[in-house]
């Protein structure tokens, strides 16, 4: 009895200290992003401030792009996502319930495609981008993620376990294919839709490498990007801002997370697939 | 001749629905593919109006050089801190809270939170928030130290140790996830496993973990080693935010030296080559990650 107790004890004491590590940068930032600036430029530390500054938020959000970078985050998101959905998920039906003869094809070049990190293709799209002169557009930054073998793959996985009876019923009802797509068979894998949509927008909202490469206008920044113009800009005198910003930029992806665990959770760890 | 179109109108649905994503894929990853491999040849630089044919070259100046052999050691040895180090930590926090869900699951669940907490925030503004706790005079960390009688260090401007402190924030942003991957392996095995154990002799907690869970988590462990692997290969963002590869190239990676050749300096042949050598790396291991997962299935 007296070992057990004990061994929960430690597996929790254990437990707590590994949590309070994870939570250090949180915490960290939280406490830096409501501090006086003379109290985090003090030689005394302390986690809490002797009063709360909000003007570091005001500052953020008023006299700088962060309500800018968070706009473009938006647009570039939701384009994406949308593209990928109106690729992806005809695509996937064709796959899982239609017979044609380049049917192994295409899911060979799924398959492959699956294989291929974004980072190999960056180079050539770049070269196409530039000549085609829109490099520094929204568009640059929401094409090439357009085609996701990722998610022809986890959509075709959904389409194929739905009966193939339906699809022969609602054809025999006289509804083109179309219209099964998008009024049949996407309403009955939107579990599988929700976790690719968590998955797409937690990967692009936190990306940094394609808009390093594929913007230079900081009007078209997006999170991560916009707050290195910001940390860079204001060089180590403006921190209580700058740890503002950042937590304004990861507040939407942690609260989502919170507010809806089991799905995130299920939607990141299917990414391991990817 | 009624039969031929409606043939021909099922061959037109296909196009429409499948035509697209294909030619996407097509055109946004299998053509970059082949031209990077062609390009990883030449001398081309982003700009230029003409190439040469320079073979083997780019891939002599990178496995050649001091430079080139940096970047590609200091991939390795972060891979090879951080999949032990992440893959251990994060079985046993899945261990501990697997068990705490018995007695404690208010509790459990929100630890499982907090630990997930990194996969899920903005990497980029986390390194921004990382770059305060490690401020050599304003930081956490140094101030800690100090006051436990340390020498305080300039973790991201020391050359000897930028490389791990990297490393400890990879392990930081991954241990959740593989948490998560593990707790779905424990609650997959079935407790028949551990009555039987108990029978045959093995009850204390020790022996129950080394006949039974270890064994049966085998195929997660695998699954979560190449996953793990394959993302510290591709660490980028915490580079290019906190270090820049610096100081005088201590954490240069592939991913890194690729963005810093092609997109900075605009050597587009080289970086090509940079690519194709971490394509390379990654390809072994989705293949060993393929097998892996086919083990899996015949598993269960």
């Amino acid at each position: 009895m007296i070992r057990k107790f004990l061994g929960r004890a430690v597996s929790t004491t254990l437990l707590l200290v590994g949590a309070a590590a994870i939570l250090l940068p949180f915490v960290w930032m939280l406490s830096l992003s409501v501090k006086p600036r003379d109290e985090i430029f003090s030689t005394e530390i302390s986690l809490l401030p002797s009063r709360l500054e909000w003007r570091n938020f005001v500052v953020a959000l008023t006299s700088t792009d962060v309500p800018l970078f968070l706009w473009n985050g938006l647009v570039v998101v939701v384009g994406i996502l949308v593209f990928q959905l109106l690729f992806a998920v005809p695509c996937a039906y064709a796959l899982a319930q239609r017979t044609f003869r380049a049917r192994a094809l295409v899911f060979g070049l799924v398959l492959a495609g699956l294989l291929v990190p974004f980072h190999v293709t960056a180079i050539p799209i770049f070269l196409g981008f530039a000549q085609a002169g829109i490099l520094n557009t929204y568009w640059a930054l929401i094409l090439p993620f357009i085609p996701t073998a990722f998610g022809i793959f986890l959509f075709r996985q959904a389409i194929s376990q739905l009966p193939a009876e339906l699809f022969e019923a609602a054809r025999v009802d006289g509804l083109s294919e179309t219209a099964i797509v998008w009024r049949i068979t996407f309403p009955l894998v939107l579990p599988a839709a929700t976790a690719f949509a968590i998955f797409s927008v937690t990967a692009h909202w936190n990306d940094l490498f394609w808009p390093l490469i594929a913007t230079t206008d900081p009007q078209l920044a997006t999170p991560p990007r916009g707050i290195l113009y910001f940390r860079d800009e204001e060089s180590g005198d403006d921190v209580g801002p700058l740890m503002a910003a950042a937590l304004i930029i990861t507040a939407p992806l942690v609260i989502a997370f919170l507010l809806a665990q089991r799905k995130f959770t299920q939607g990141l760890a299917a990414s391991g697939l990817k | 001749m009624r039969r031929l179109s409606i043939a021909r109108r099922e061959a037109l649905t296909t196009l429409w629905l499948a035509g697209p994503a294909t030619l996407a894929m097509v055109l946004f990853i299998f053509l970059p593919v082949a031209i990077v491999a062609l390009l990883s040849f030449t001398d081309y630089q982003f700009g230029a109006t003409t190439l040469n044919w320079t073979g083997l070259e780019n891939y002599q100046r990178l496995l050649g050089s001091t430079l080139g052999q940096r970047a590609i050691t200091n991939t390795l040895l972060y891979v090879a801190i951080v999949i032990p180090a992440s893959v251990a930590l994060g079985l046993l926090v899945a261990l501990g809270l697997h068990r705490m869900t018995g007695w404690a699951p208010g509790l459990a669940h929100a630890l499982r939170a907090v630990y997930f907490l990194p996969v899920a925030a903005t990497l980029v503004a986390m390194s921004v928030a990382w770059q305060m706790v490690l401020h050599p005079s304003l930081g956490v960390v140094n101030h800690v130290l100090a006051a436990l009688g340390g020498e305080p260090r300039n973790w991201l401007s020391d050359r000897g140790l930028v490389l791990y402190t990297l490393a400890v924030i990879g392990i930081w942003q991954t241990v959740g996830y593989n948490m998560v991957l593990f707790l779905a392996g424990l609650v997959a095995i079935p407790p028949e496993l551990y009555d039987a154990a108990e029978v045959d002799g093995a009850g204390g907690g020790w022996s129950r973990f080394w006949t039974v869970t270890w064994p049966m988590l085998g195929p997660t462990t695998l699954f979560v080693l190449v996953v793990t692997a394959t993302n510290a290969f591709r660490v980028f963002e915490t580079v290019a935010t906190l270090t820049r590869g610096g100081p005088a190239f201590a954490s240069d990676t592939l991913v890194y030296a690729l963005y810093r050749e092609g997109f900075v300096y605009f050597k587009a042949g080289y970086a090509s080559a940079i690519t194709m050598v971490f394509f390379a790396f990654l390809l072994i291991l989705t293949f060993a990650q393929i097998r892996i997962v086919e083990k899996k299935v015949h598993y269960r």
